[in-house]
């Protein structure tokens, strides 16, 4: 595989990356078929789309929301998104009282089965080293303030446990089919960098 | 280690950078890296802390101007002449320079990757090992500076926190990220108060919740408590 996003020639990190494709090619030892699919999987089948599912189905159904907050590893499961860093799902509720976000300190855990691999700015030294020390004043930078009586709670994943947070319905949303709430629902209000704005009716 | 990767809530590092529209891969080489290490990771070559611990051990400054994917390679690079599958002649050169010898395994087939990708990769243990603490157990993380991998963060050592859940039996990072042998414990997440981490500016209700395994922490016992 070549690069045709940046410039030619060839870059000393494209040449590694060329030099490690082509000796475990050359090698017998990677299938291109399961390479593929590896980068169909990240690209197309992975996303925050799965977990707008999620979040739509547990505001439609309290039943679904209430064993999605007891056991988010199968609840998630059981809507088809199981699969790599999903084993070991925990949801946690926002509220008008609780605000949850989630972090991975030490690298970039991060649940890919609902959110897909994480954006640059998750990964970055800047977030990791803020939503643990100032995640209030991170939070105003992303547009969310939060008020003083609301409790914040930061996830930092550091073990194989991963965090979805279930951000608030919001208002005038009453009525909506699941896959019209689902349409509401952002990768970011999951991590909890974000909330949804009430809709205006 | 005390590496790079424990950014240990540092300022200065700048406004957080959001990018609209991101796409997953910003070159079809990330792409290729992630495919070739789960490729490898999932036939068997590595396992996903030997690839954390990899990471870490970068040079801090590299550590802090190489992109996310620049690191994976490292990684993988530096797993792949761990494990002798290849040389590093044969990466400096990009040629295969042996045709016997050096560690293989079967190429992992597209329907086992599916498999992966389908059912993750289970982790959990189901072990009869009893757990050290409980739900409400107030506890005190280690004051550790070990010189092998760990997921005990320094911002968490020394500090207070009291168990929440118990999630159950997990191989240990600190072992398993060395080749050695699991030493499987249990895994709770603990809350700590923002004050017991950042002292008396943080705000009084905020709190931090980490996942944190058995040989990380010790019972708060009344000694501790009145110091």
């Amino acid at each position: 595989m070549t690069s045709t996003k940046h410039t030619a020639p060839l870059s000393d990190v494209q040449l590694r990356v060329k030099a490690i494709e082509s000796l475990l090619g050359e090698k017998g030892l990677v299938n291109q078929q399961t390479l593929d699919a590896f980068i169909d999987y990240f690209e197309n089948k992975v996303g925050p789309h799965n977990g707008a599912q999620v979040v739509a189905r547990a505001w439609a159904d309290p039943g679904y929301k209430e064993w999605l907050l007891k056991d988010g590893s199968a609840a998630i499961a059981d809507l088809g998104f199981a699969g790599l860093e999903g084993n070991y799902m925990l949801v946690k509720e926002s509220t008008p009282t609780v605000h949850n976000m989630v972090v991975c300190t030490l690298c970039s855990c991060y649940p890919w089965t609902t959110l897909g691999l994480p954006p640059v700015w998750y990964k970055s030294a800047p977030y990791r080293a803020r939503a643990v020390r100032d995640p209030r004043g991170l939070l105003k930078e992303f547009g969310v303030t939060l008020a003083d009586d609301v409790e914040l709670r930061v996830w930092d994943s550091n073990a194989e446990l991963r965090y979805l947070v279930l951000p608030m319905r919001p208002a005038g949303t009453d009525g909506m089919s699941e896959q019209e709430l689902a349409g509401l629902v952002t990768r970011d209000s999951m991590i909890g960098t974000a909330v949804i704005e009430p809709l205006e009716r | 280690m005390n590496g790079m990767h424990d950014l240990d809530g540092m300022d200065n590092f700048g406004p957080v950078v959001r990018e609209g529209n991101e796409p997953v891969f910003h070159a079809d080489w990330e792409g290729a890296i992630a495919a070739h290490t789960y490729a490898m990771g999932v036939a068997g070559y590595f396992i996903v802390d030997e690839s954390r611990r990899a990471v870490e051990w970068m040079a801090p400054a590299d550590y802090l101007t190489s992109s996310y994917y620049e690191k994976w390679l490292y990684a993988l690079e530096t797993l792949l002449l761990e494990k002798d599958v290849l040389t590093k002649e044969e990466l400096d050169t990009g040629k295969s320079l042996r045709e016997e010898g050096g560690f293989t395994l079967p190429p992992l087939s597209v329907e086992t990757a599916r498999l992966a990708m389908a059912n993750g990769i289970p982790l959990r243990l189901d072990l009869d090992i009893s757990p050290r603490f409980k739900p409400g157990d107030r506890i005190f993380a280690r004051n550790i500076n070990p010189t092998h991998h760990t997921r005990l963060p320094r911002y968490i050592r020394g500090k207070r926190g009291v168990i929440e859940q118990d999630h159950g039996v997990f191989p240990f990072p600190d072992t398993v990220a060395h080749g050695e042998p699991d030493r499987p414990q249990h895994v709770y997440s603990v809350r700590f108060g923002a004050r017991e981490l950042w002292g008396d500016d943080a705000p009084a209700k905020d709190s931090i919740h980490i996942d944190l395994f058995d040989d990380y922490m010790d019972p708060l016992d009344q000694a501790q408590e009145s110091d």
